[in-house]
């Protein structure tokens, strides 16, 4: 078999499906509608600047920066844990975390309803003790769950692999140079799993932002963001041009993130679970 | 320490089983009521199998990934091998485009799909919804096989063409069953990522073909039936069923492997 002649199916396929679509969605986010056809325009990008959309933009950021935080803050210690130890059980906790994944994430999200919602199981136990009911769903603070719990084994596989190559010796030469176990913390462990939190946050961000199912459960509506906004511009408004714009925006996020992304993957030389960039 | 480690591993097990549990307790729960415990049943199960849209819906979702995941499969291996020798910059570039589906947005990938598909005159259904899933699942098997193919050794294949193989025998027989782990995982991990699949499937597909996960989603604006807690708790239980086996016998296999080399 000629090498070459192996990646032509490869070529022909992205040429078609990848690069072509995205060339396509590029026009449109730079063109309008006009009277004989379309027209260049930045009529789609000027739109941003409406304060009902650039609301939606701000708060996307908010919610998928926030979420990213109390992914890294929650996964962090979990991977830690896991890397450091010498139980027999931890590979079958890895599994564990890895699991759920292979449920539909439609359907864990839609069954924290059950367990959040006014009269779902949390307030039913809270209404059982005398206590007033909470409302927890609707309102950014359960977008904010629903992203935690969709992407949170994101953030922790990426971090343990990384540290599971961390050296002993080095912390052990820390201490021996005098240093507490806090700052052999701070000063190796930390620096060294850098990679991994770094993919771990592209895996988490990324999608964080964009969500539009996690936003339409678990906000009820109430939360839009980006992602809403596309998939109404594409399937409700058919206004592809702006719904093109805003595709364009979300590409060059992801492609700033990438870059940043793919330097520190290069300089450490580790890889990563999941999304290895070469 | 030790006990709080292990309180906290714990407790993030906890959070990410919670809505796992309760889907699948209440998927035996006699009333209709996602937060009420009212009795135990089976009817769930039994109405699952006579709900044909859920019926539909899932055999949709397993041919389109077993499908998708077979085409990506070849695509995906054939790419991996034509890339095992190459390091140099070419390869980096080939490769950065090729895993675009896999980094971008998956929103984006699904919109710019459904705007090809629409300007090319394909009616929106199972085989846009196809090329779509091969789309996305290409890159997963590049990144499955690419390990294996920089790991062959080149003079096995002259080697075997010395011995008297064309080069498509020694192809075959040398160096395919060395790639054949990447593969297999390739296989696995696109019909898993085809199989969980929404965004991209919500913007490519139409005319009433919709996966199990568009079937939810739009249920989920009417309420959940309960059948589909019973039919992903059967789902789930047969990934674990079929995971315990998997890891088994490739501990007997370890086992029996290192019995036989103490032998020798």
């Amino acid at each position: 078999m000629k090498k070459n002649a192996c990646l032509i199916p490869l070529y022909v396929w992205t040429a078609v499906f990848v690069l072509f679509p995205l060339a396509i969605v590029i026009y449109f986010a730079f063109t309008r509608a006009g009277g004989t056809g379309f027209e260049f325009s930045l009529e789609g990008f000027s739109r941003l600047a409406d304060p009902m959309y650039l609301g939606v933009v701000l708060k996307s950021f908010k919610i998928a920066i926030i979420s990213t935080l109390v992914c890294i803050l929650c996964g962090y210690p979990a991977a830690y844990i896991l890397a450091r130890s010498r139980s027999r059980a931890k590979f079958i906790i890895v599994i564990l975390m890895l699991l759920p994944m292979w449920m539909n994430f439609l359907l864990r999200t839609y069954s924290w309803l059950s367990i959040l919602e006014n009269t779902g199981i949390i307030n039913t136990v809270l209404a059982s003790l005398g206590l007033p009911k909470v409302r927890f769903l609707y309102n950014e603070g359960a977008v904010i769950l629903g992203t935690v719990y969709n992407y949170l084994p994101f953030m922790i596989m990426p971090i343990y692999i990384t540290l599971l190559k961390l050296d002993e010796s080095h912390l052990e030469a820390a201490a021996d140079l005098g240093a507490n176990p806090f700052q052999a913390f701070l000063r190796v462990t930390l620096p060294f799993s850098v990679p991994g939190i770094l993919s771990g946050v592209s895996m988490v961000f990324v999608p964080s932002v964009t969500t539009f199912v996690i936003s339409q459960l678990m906000g009820g509506g109430k939360v839009p963001l980006i992602g809403d906004v596309i998939e109404q511009q594409f399937r409700v408004v058919n206004d592809w041009h702006f719904g093109s714009a805003l595709s364009v925006v979300i590409m060059v996020i992801v492609l700033i993130f990438m870059h940043f992304i793919n330097r520190g993957d290069v300089e450490s030389g580790t890889g990563n679970g999941g999304r290895i960039l070469r | 320490m030790k006990k709080l480690s292990k309180c906290y591993i714990g407790l993030v097990l906890a959070f990410l089983y919670a809505p796992i549990g309760v889907l699948m307790v209440f998927s035996f729960n006699a009333s209709k009521s996602r937060a009420n415990w009212q009795g135990f049943t089976l009817d769930w199960y039994r109405q699952l199998f006579s709900n044909d849209a859920l019926m539909s819906s899932l055999y949709t979702t397993l041919l389109c990934g077993f499908l998708a995941a077979l085409i990506a499969t070849i695509i995906g291996s054939m790419a991996a091998y034509g890339l095992a020798k190459n390091k140099g910059k070419k390869s980096t570039l080939v490769l950065s485009v090729a895993y675009i589906p896999m980094l971008n947005a998956e929103i984006v990938t699904g919109v710019s799909l459904m705007l090809l598909f629409t300007l090319m005159g394909l009616d929106l259904g199972f085989f846009t919804m196809l090329l779509s899933h091969i789309t996305f699942c290409i890159p997963y098997v590049i990144l499955a096989v690419l390990p294996k193919a920089r790991q062959l050794d080149w003079s096995l294949y002259d080697a075997a063409q010395d011995l008297g193989c064309t080069p498509t025998q020694s192809f075959w027989r040398i160096m395919f069953p060395e790639l054949l782990p990447g593969v297999f995982t390739g296989f696995l991990l696109s019909l898993t990522m085809s199989i969980d699949d929404f965004i991209i499937s919500f913007f490519t597909t139409g005319n009433g073909v919709s996966n199990l996960s568009i079937s939810i989603y739009t249920m989920a604006k009417r309420g959940i039936k309960p059948e589909i807690n019973a039919l992903s708790t059967i789902m789930f239980a047969a990934i674990l069923i079929i995971l315990i086996v998997a890891n088994v016998s490739a501990a007997k296999k370890d086992h029996n492997k290192s019995k036989r080399s103490m032998r020798i």
